[in-house]
């Protein structure tokens, strides 16, 4: 059974289809790149993955149960977790507080999870908590390995998290995300807008945050990078998966190909 | 001296006026949500606190805490159920809607207890005063102005030191990557609401004990938050404070040169305000 999985995803803006039946899976250990052009559905399939956009329950599978129609704040509390587009960082908390929030509603099913499974039963809705199990939320990463991880950031604790250079904001993103110890790590276009020595900086951290036992799916514009960090590849173009396998195994040109369509 | 002790009283009256705001400002200020309903809440909870005094005989002060809970609950409940549904972009909904709550209170106040006005008796209290040289001051209105400042500090020390509050901000920030933090922005919300329903429960004790109140009057009390808040700055309490004591100065100011012109004052000072500082005394940012 894989970690993580879909099963002809499918997603839509309103009337606008934005992925077609994309199969994905994530084992494991694994470290796995999402490639494609610009508008290709890279960033719609995380968005997907980590319940900010609800699909149908069977089309995403975490651990073998359907986690696709489930919100956001629960899918995070079974160990996904997401570095977003952008960064996105809290501009009312400092870089600490920003930090702090990733690790705080983590693990298992709190007081308001509760209290809406019984709102649900009194009101015949289904579950919308199905449950958070699955994941203890202890491990690792604490606010000190996390400034262990990236040292520049002990330093900067007590500014606004928007007040760091794009690098910076980088690492906050990531180590927000890893506070919750998640078992699966989603990095959207972390490199996007940064200089070649900062992407190298927080590459860099990427085995480190393996060791401590999550599988990472990554969104990638630079196929060379993608390349080098993952151990397969999907591209992805139009909504669709138009080639996928091990990084070592597929051609520049057959990646070229997938990339661009097959006039190019 | 008279001066003196008028600007004392005005500056006292305000701390009623930054209660009314403070409940206000929160909701506005967590979800971008303008409760034009307000004031009736306000006057739903007076009239809570009354019936709590009347059958049972207890203190005011302990009816309200009493009460607090039970409007805590009523709060959540409405952001739960209704207002949770009214949020989006368009900004519209939430004002029909708390429009339409204001309307719905009054009447059913009215139907309840009708338009006769009535007070929460404080007893003695109620006329006891401290003096200090020739300056006296009543005991309720200290005790307003000190709730003010108590609850502002509250909600501070609330914001900016507990994980709800951190909560509270970042949903206010971002509502999507919030979500990603394992946060329901919805249950945020509802919580948010309840709070500023105790804090409701604070104005309603001290407008129920200070003056007359009937089921009318929360539009009134409304004005008065909204040109605190604005005045003060969207966002930041104690400039919401300063705000009410703008309001209260200026009233008191205004009665003592003519009893007419007391309400007729408070609203000649905001428009002041905005005209000079339109973004308010402390825009967000300076809390
Ligand atoms: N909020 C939205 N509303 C409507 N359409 C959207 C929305 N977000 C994305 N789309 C459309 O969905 C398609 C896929 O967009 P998506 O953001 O997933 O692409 P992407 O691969 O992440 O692109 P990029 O590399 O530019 O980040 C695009 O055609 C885009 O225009
Ligand atoms: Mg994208």
């Amino acid at each position: 059974m894989a970690l993580l999985e879909t099963q002809a995803l499918t997603a839509n803006y309103g009337d606008f289809q934005a992925l077609f039946g994309v199969d994905i899976t994530l084992e494991r250990g694994e470290t796995v790149a999402i490639i494609g052009a610009n508008g290709a559905g890279k960033t719609t399939l995380m968005r997907s993955l980590s319940g900010v956009l609800q699909n149908a329950p069977e089309q995403i599978q975490h651990k073998g149960t359907p986690v696709g129609a489930l919100p956001a704040d629960t899918i995070m509390k079974r160990g996904i977790a997401m570095v977003p587009e952008g960064r996105r960082l809290f501009r009312s908390l400092s870089v600490e507080e920003n930090l702090v929030i990733g690790g705080q509603h983590k693990g298992g099913a709190d007081f308001g999870d509760r209290l809406d499974s019984l709102i649900a039963r009194i009101t015949g809705a289904p579950d919308p908590a199905l449950l958070a199990g699955g994941h203890d939320g202890q491990g690792y990463w604490t606010l000190d390995t996390i400034y262990e991880l990236f040292p520049i950031l002990r330093e900067r604790r007590h500014t606004p998290g928007t007040a760091l250079s794009g690098g910076q904001q980088q690492m906050v993103a990531i180590g927000r995300a890893l506070m919750s110890n998640p078992d699966v790590l989603l990095c959207d276009e972390i490199s996007l807008g940064l200089a070649p020595v900062v992407i190298k900086d927080i590459y860099a951290a990427l085995p480190k945050i393996k060791e401590t036992g999550a599988s990472v799916i990554v969104v990638e514009q630079d196929i060379g990078q993608a390349m080098r960090v993952a151990d397969r590849v999907y591209c992805m173009m139009e909504g669709r998966v138009t080639l996928s396998g091990r990084s070592s195994e597929i051609s520049r040109e057959a990646i070229h190909e997938a990339y661009f369509g097959a006039t190019a | 001296m008279i001066w003196v002790d008028t600007i004392i009283q005005g500056i006292l009256l305000g701390g009623l006026y930054a209660l009314f705001a403070a409940g206000l400002s929160l909701v506005f200020g967590i979800m971008r949500l303008v409760n034009l309903a307000h004031g009736d809440l306000i006057i739903l909870a007076s009239y809570l606190i009354l019936i709590l005094v009347t059958a049972t005989g207890m203190n005011p002060f302990v009816a309200a805490i009493v009460a607090a809970p039970v409007l805590f609950a009523l709060g959540w409940l409405l952001q739960r159920f209704v207002l949770n549904r009214t949020l989006g972009d368009d900004i519209l909904p939430p004002l029909l809607v708390t429009f339409g709550l204001s309307i719905v209170l009054q009447n059913a106040l009215l139907e309840g207890f009708s338009a006769d006005s009535q007070r929460i008796s404080l007893g003695a209290l109620e006329t006891a005063s401290v003096s200090v040289g020739s300056l006296s001051f009543g005991v309720i209105p200290l005790l307003t102005f000190a709730s003010a400042i108590g609850v502002i500090l509250g909600l501070n020390q609330l914001f900016y030191r507990t994980g709800i509050g951190r909560a509270f901000r970042a949903t206010s920030d971002d509502a999507t990557t919030a979500s990603l933090m394992g946060i329901r922005p919805n249950r945020v919300f509802a919580t948010a609401t309840g709070i500023a329903m105790i804090v409701v429960t604070i104005s309603a004790l001290y407008l129920g004990t200070r003056a007359n109140f009937d089921p009318s009057i929360g539009p009134a009390r409304l004005i008065y938050a909204f040109e605190a808040v604005i005045i003060g700055g969207l966002g930041s309490l104690w400039g919401t404070l300063a705000g009410g004591v703008i309001i209260g100065v200026a009233q008191t100011l205004g009665a003592a040169i003519n009893p007419e012109w007391q309400i007729l004052a408070g609203h000649v000072a905001f428009l002041v305000v905005l005209l000079v500082r339109p973004r308010g005394l402390f825009p967000r940012g300076n809390d």
